[in-house]
């Protein structure tokens, strides 16, 4: 099997996203941790567009997107599959994944907030976000890919890990058992499967790492906290 | 494969986004029927069917709806193995052409919705997308010319059609021109060639309700940012 390298940055979610994938199915690769604020010359030749984390690179050829990456994993290794059989259920599939992508980000606009207009105008969207999850991706299911967990949980891993350090820092709650009982419940399945639960940054390690991040962000734009 | 083959697309006349899926059904010669919605007052069938979105396009085979163009482009592709095959078989190849898609991601409509300073900075983000398809271009096709015509269009010809397709009615309305043959000389060789494709052909409105239609969109946003 040729060589395969996956270039991230710890603790992100979309870096996560693809080293799930790869332990799912059992590929062996090499990870190697990108200085973002000090990006190497490997990073700029492999994504020269974006210069953005992650990067799969295999057999010395360079993948980016972690949603293009992980429809790669599938389309090359087809064990331990993350998408159903049927086709009618990979497009649904497929459609939680492009709404992971397009809608999931209000978490981070949150994240950037102190009080005020847009940090509600940032709550009321990713509660929205969170409402359209609960009621029409994953209903009753255990997970968004049914029995077990498929491509769409993947992609909606930072809901389950990375927003409950928004909630913490930023001082709202967003997901609760009341409110958005099959959704609160997804996020702790999620994290107990074994390959999930043995490959999540700690919790403590990523609240500091996150709350100088916000720091730092906030202060540029001459706000405090 | 299904025994039935019912195929209806719920969309709209001048939707860029139901254009891609028409004209992936006419270049794998599926038979279907089109709905047209109309979106300032929206079905109830169009709620249920996309309840997340509540948008066009809307695919519905055998009875069960799909969303989301590119989504509905794989799943065409996918479910009816006649004909061309719209993503290369090759996975590499695809992730390219999926990385693609997603950054041709529309911008035309915040250069569309906006006038003077935030018109030229959206304008600003779609030429630097264009500049950055030429060049991708080369290592995309990797040298060749790109040769389409009806029989071999990918999802990557159809969403580059749905996005500049009408390029000259959106110079026309709004006062910018992205695909520009000197500044842009492959990219702007490549949009002329789909145009002429006779799938993409048949599918596009006169030119005349094109611009009529942007106007319209352009002034109910402007008079909206005002307000």
């Amino acid at each position: 099997m040729e060589e395969v390298k996956l270039i991230g940055t710890w603790p992100s979610p979309f870096s996560y996203r693809v080293i799930w994938a790869l332990k799912l199915k059992g590929i062996p690769y090499e990870y190697i941790e990108e200085d973002l604020s000090n990006k190497s010359p490997m990073l700029l030749q492999y994504n020269p567009l974006h210069k953005k984390i992650p990067v799969l690179v295999h057999g010395g050829k360079p993948i980016c997107e972690s949603a293009v990456i992980l429809q790669y994993i599938e389309d090359v290794w087809p064990q331990n599959p993350l998408l159903p059989n049927d086709p009618h259920e990979r497009a649904v599939a497929r459609f939680w994944v492009q709404f992971a992508d397009n809608k999931v980000p209000c978490i981070w606009r949150l994240f950037r907030t102190t009080e005020g207009d847009e940090q509600e105008e940032a709550k009321k969207e990713s509660m929205e976000m969170l409402r359209a999850l609960e009621e029409h991706g994953l209903r009753d299911k255990k997970f968004f890919g049914g029995d077990k967990i498929g491509i769409a949980d993947i992609a909606f891993g930072q809901v389950a890990h990375w927003l409950e350090m928004i909630e913490d820092l930023v001082g709202v709650k967003l997901i609760e058992a009341h409110t958005f009982p099959h959704l609160h419940a997804w996020t702790k399945n999620f994290k107990q499967v074994p390959i999930i639960k043995e490959n999540l940054p700690e919790y403590g390690e990523m609240l500091v790492y996150f709350k100088r991040a916000r720091y730092n962000f906030l202060a540029t734009r001459g706000l405090g906290i | 494969m299904a025994k039935e083959n019912n195929v209806k697309l719920h969309g709209m006349w001048a939707s860029p986004y139901v254009k891609r899926v028409e004209i992936a059904l006419k270049i794998k010669g599926i038979p279907y029927e089109f709905v047209e919605e109309d979106l300032v007052n929206k079905s109830q069938l169009l709620l249920q069917y996309n309840p997340v979105h509540k948008k066009v396009p809307v695919f519905i085979h055998n009875g069960k709806p799909i969303s989301e163009s590119l989504v509905i482009l794989k799943y065409i592709d996918e479910t009816w193995k006649n004909g061309p095959p719209l993503l290369p078989q090759d996975p590499y190849k695809r992730a390219k052409v999926r990385f693609w898609t997603i950054f041709l991601f529309e911008n035309l409509l915040s250069v569309a919705r906006s006038e003077g300073e935030a018109q030229e900075t959206a304008s600003k983000v779609v030429f630097e997308k264009v500049k950055l398809l030429e060049e991708g271009m080369k290592d995309l096709f990797q040298g060749e010319n790109h040769h389409i015509d009806g029989e071999n269009m990918g999802i990557l010809d159809v969403v580059l059609c749905s996005l500049f397709g009408a390029h000259k009615a959106q110079e026309e309305v709004l006062g910018v021109k992205f695909i520009d043959p000197e500044k842009f000389p492959r990219v702007c060789s490549w949009v002329t060639t789909l145009t002429e494709v006779t799938a993409v052909k048949e599918f596009r409105p006169p030119h005349e309700k094109l611009v009529v239609v942007l106007q319209f969109i352009r002034q109910r946003a402007l008079q909206a940012s005002a307000a």
